[in-house]
């Protein structure tokens, strides 16, 4: 036996968000590493029971989670990705697109279509980060943009939940396009007195923030959800420093004036519909 | 090697050094006459010239809209226009150097002009921290439009920025709204806006100024969603392949107009705008007049209609359900 017991490891802290498995019947949180059953997490709204960590969710998830049940009724489906500049770096653009169709059952990173919550009819915008990072191009930007229209059309508010990495890259200066495209929709909807909710989730940069995700009426975050527009790394090797704890997380967004509220999952349909009901009381 | 010479000039350089050795030689030495020699090699040199700037690679124009000696914003107003009053500040923060704007006469008649603005030395370099500005720079850009709109002017941009600038404070002060502030209010204004990209147009830290009714770019100028350095590093994983990087993206003025991004395509002098600021700027200067007067016989309302359907439309995919 020896004199000085081990000290047990630190609590592994992984820096990789990765998304539950849904098949395993006990899963390690990604944040605080404890181990959970699966059945708990899902029934948390896949959030870990014992840090509050908010996993990241596809965007069907997200709809089951917020809409009343079964009124989600999705528009613009077939509209789908060309390849307008036959980009191609290691793989094709057109074999990545394939890929991301095949693994998550989606068309392309967004998902859009009506529903009501608690009754209030909305048009809701929903990203799928396994999609090709959430990323926006041509048809993310033109699916937002419609989804505007639409609203503007059922005079309704218009709730969007992003998760992107930001404008995709092969499609170039198009997709740098779409912020424009998507910002201006909102001016319309602005005018037209409709209210937009953005709920930014883990996590969100690039141009989806420099564009419609900062511009809600409301801007909503769930917890700790990387929000920026440059990303991390690029700012590290840029200024040659380490970035300070708690760097563009939501909290940290909240202090520095660039949200509303932060909102865990649980509480974020009640307060999305509490302040819709708020905006309609004219 | 001579100043201002690109890498992929390397022969033109060499030969103009010949060029001038030879003048030198003829003028000394009153014995040999050169001058046969000297208009021989002249010839070869436009030659070599024309070969070589007309069939430049998309990463050849990115590096002549990156060239040092580009003229930037201070040097076409110069050109173009009178009586330019710089107006300072964000009225939040402070004042960002890498945006300059204020009021100037261009064609007799008052304008706001506001544009990127890249260092010449280092020290000014510095100070305008190379063309990448702080979220205070986007929204001097939008008070400046705010106070043009009020009072009527159109609205001129010039736009030349590697993107915007990738730091803690930018950060923390919000450079995602402020960027995304711009772009909806721009949208919305009731004035005549035209923007010309005249070097690097990047990224967002480009767009938060070129939500235009009309968007022109020097022949030799790019326009990306990121820098070809940041797309190979991210789809290559080493900033090596920047060339291959924007050749994919098509960046150039031409793929902007093919794509319907931009308006139209100004001509640039033969091997870069550096080359001759007065002959380039006069060139901006004719183009953008002309659109303006285009524009100046919009209504309010139908400049913002005019805005929107311009970018209302941009976006290449496949409606199966049809519209």
């Amino acid at each position: 036996m020896s004199w000085f017991r081990k000290r047990s490891a630190p609590p592994e802290k992984s820096d990789s968000r990765k998304v539950v498995v849904p098949e395993g019947l006990w899963i390690k949180c990604d944040n605080c590493g404890e181990i959970v059953y699966s059945k708990e997490i899902e029934r948390n709204l896949k959030t870990c029971p014992k840090c509050d960590y908010h996993f990241r969710i596809s965007a069907k998830e997200r709809i089951r989670l917020l809409e009343d049940p079964g009124t989600f009724e999705e528009f613009d489906a077939r509209i789908l990705s060309e390849d307008p500049l036959n980009f191609r770096d290691s793989q094709k653009y057109r074999d990545r697109i394939k890929n991301a169709v095949k693994k998550t059952g989606l068309n392309e990173a967004v998902l859009s279509g009506t529903c009501t919550l608690d009754g209030l009819k909305i048009v809701l915008v929903v990203f799928d980060f396994f999609f090709l990072g959430g990323s926006m191009a041509s048809v993310v930007g033109e699916k937002v943009t419609r989804a505007v229209e639409r609203a503007i059309q059922e005079k309704c508010g218009i709730v969007v939940i992003s998760s992107s990495g930001g404008a995709r890259m092969q499609e170039g200066a198009l997709s740098l396009m779409q912020m424009a495209k998507t910002s201006a929709a909102l001016a319309r909807l602005r005018r037209a007195g409709l209210p937009f909710i953005s709920v930014l989730t883990d996590p969100t940069t690039g141009g989806v923030t420099a564009s419609f995700a900062m511009l809600g009426d409301v801007n909503l975050a769930e917890p700790k959800a990387l929000i920026g527009f440059a990303g991390p790394r690029v700012i590290e090797q840029t200024i040659r420093q380490e970035l300070p704890e708690g760097f563009q997380r939501s909290e940290f967004l909240l202090e520095h004036g660039m949200i509303d509220k932060v909102v865990s999952r649980k509480e974020l349909k009640k307060t999305i519909v509490a302040l819709l009901k708020a905006f309609k009381n004219q | 090697m001579v100043e201002g010479y690109l890498e992929f000039e390397k022969p033109l350089a060499e030969l103009e050094r010949r060029i001038s050795e030879l003048r030198q030689m003829n003028a000394v030495e009153n014995g040999v006459n050169l001058s046969d020699d000297i208009q021989r090699l002249e010839k070869k040199l436009a030659r070599m010239r024309r070969d070589l700037y007309s069939g430049l690679n998309r990463w050849q124009r990115t590096q002549i809209a990156r060239h040092p000696l580009r003229p930037y914003t201070l040097d076409y107003i110069q050109i173009l226009m009178k009586d330019f009053i710089e107006l300072h500040g964000d009225r939040c923060f402070g004042d960002d150097r890498s945006i300059v704007g204020g009021t100037a006469w261009f064609h007799e008649k008052p304008i706001m002009v506001i544009g990127h603005q890249k260092g010449r030395n280092t020290k000014e370099k510095v100070s305008r921290n190379f063309g990448m500005p702080h979220p205070e720079g986007y929204r001097k850009a939008l008070r400046l439009m705010k106070l043009a709109e009020r009072f009527h002017l159109p609205i001129l941009t010039l736009v030349d920025t590697p993107g915007a600038f990738p730091g803690i404070e930018a950060e923390e002060r919000g450079q995602a709204e402020a960027i995304a502030r711009n772009l909806i209010e721009m949208s919305d204004l009731t004035v005549p806006v035209v923007t010309v990209i005249t070097g690097e147009g990047g990224s967002g830290g480009a767009l938060a100024l070129a939500v235009a009714n009309r968007v022109l770019m020097l022949e030799n100028s790019i326009y990306s969603v990121i820098s070809p350095e940041g797309c190979a590093a991210i789809l290559w994983k080493s900033q090596d392949y920047a060339k291959d990087a924007a050749e994919a993206m098509k960046l150039t003025a031409r793929d902007s107009l093919d794509n319907g991004i931009v308006e139209e395509v100004i001509k640039e002098p033969l091997g870069g705008a550096h080359l001759d600021y007065q002959e380039t700027a006069l060139n901006v200067g004719e183009v953008v007049w002309k659109h303006l007067e285009e524009l100046s016989a919009l209504t309010p309302e139908e400049l913002v209609e005019d805005r929107w359907a311009k970018f209302r439309r941009i976006g290449i995919f496949r409606d199966e359900a049809g519209r």
